[in-house]
């Protein structure tokens, strides 16, 4: 009996441990929720749009988590935001971020109008993949590009934007 | 030497953004083309002598955003082709960036899917910047005029690229407003795409 009763306390610990890692490796986020955290001042922000289907998005992405490993102690935060279906969040986008082990936060556009959240996101954006924006609110800084980053193009881009 | 690059680089910036143009908006006369379909012949928008407009679709094979909407791509050539708006299909991608985007991998997939309409290879890429395509799938539906074929709506298909839960179609909704001889409500969108690589310059 003991040991059934040790066997689901056990079987829960692992439940929860999972539903952790799970949540912690993307969690959903809404425009409202993403343009309240980027007007932190002190930080610059620096948001690439990608998804798990997107060939040249998961090419460049090591080379954001590359950016805020180097500056981990700057006040610099890359926020990856898959740009995925909802649906997809279980079966696609927590497994790729799982194997990917990125240092960056993750997270899932959770868009009622995909319209809506383009536009607010930068009224010059075509929806095209990959897209990045830099935030410096002390700066007054919002710039979005519509294009692919090789390291040194963002790090160059992170340094004008300090 | 380090004003000089500067100053090139402006030149060169400045020179590559006439390029690439803003493309068109509503209400602007679009261009004709003449672009090779996948069975060797050319198409032009004038081989259409009966059709009252055109729905001009930038999409592409690789793209999964393309994909999910072929089917519905080849619905609306199945709807509207009989009342003379046409779907001409273009792909914009360079095969050299991406070799599923060839020419032949194109004849493939119109010969497996029996499209009913062209799908047209812009090898220069030229017809694309010039109207302004960034990603796959992007709509152009063009009404015949006198002055021309003026562009009547720009972007998705619909607001639901899943297809689960579609609430406006943009481009039915458009092609309907046009055939009953009124301007579409929504006349431009934006969608989540694959962005197109085209050939340099």
């Amino acid at each position: 009996m003991t040991q059934i009763r040790l066997f689901l306390l056990l079987l829960m610990v692992v439940f929860v441990f999972q539903a952790k890692a799970q949540q912690k490796a993307v969690r959903l986020l809404t425009i409202d929720q993403l343009e309240k955290r980027v007007s932190h001042q002190d930080t610059v922000f620096i948001v690439n749009f990608w998804a798990t289907w997107c060939g040249p998005c998961v090419k460049e992405l090591p080379v954001f988590d590359q950016l805020q490993k180097t500056y981990k102690n700057q006040p610099l935060k890359v926020l990856l935001i898959s740009m995925d279906f909802k649906s997809k969040l279980n079966t696609a986008v927590v497994p790729f971020v799982q194997n990917h082990h990125f240092t960056s936060e993750v997270f899932l556009a959770d868009k009622s109008s995909e319209q809506e959240f383009i536009d607010r996101i930068d009224k010059n954006w075509s929806g095209a993949l990959p897209g990045t924006l830099v935030i410096n609110t002390k700066k007054n800084l919002h710039k979005f590009y519509e294009q692919e980053f090789t390291y040194p193009e963002l790090n160059k881009l992170y340094q004008n934007s300090k | 030497m380090k004003r000089l690059f500067v100053l090139l680089l402006i030149a060169a910036s400045s020179i590559a953004a006439k390029v690439a143009g803003p493309g068109y908006k509503v209400g602007d006369i679009a261009t004709d083309f003449k672009l090779k379909n996948v069975d060797g012949k050319t198409v032009s928008l004038t081989d259409y002598p009966a059709a009252k407009g055109y729905i001009v679709i930038f999409t592409c094979n690789h793209c999964p955003y393309a994909r999910a909407y072929e089917s519905r791509i080849m619905a609306l050539d199945k709807m509207y082709a009989s009342k003379g708006y046409p779907v001409i299909a273009i792909s914009p991608n360079d095969p050299a960036a991406i070799p599923e985007d060839s020419p032949e991998n194109m004849k493939k997939r119109a010969t497996e899917k029996k499209y009913s309409f062209p799908y047209l290879f812009d090898d220069t890429g030229l017809t694309t910047r010039t109207y302004g395509a960034k990603a796959t799938p992007h709509v152009y539906v063009l009404k015949k005029t006198a002055k021309g074929n003026v562009v009547q709506y720009i972007g998705a298909i619909d607001d639901d690229t899943e297809g689960t839960n579609i609430k406006n179609k943009y481009v039915e909704n458009a092609v309907n407003a046009l055939l009953s001889g009124k301007n579409p409500t929504i006349t431009s969108t934006k969608a989540i795409g694959c962005s197109i690589k085209l050939k340099a310059i």
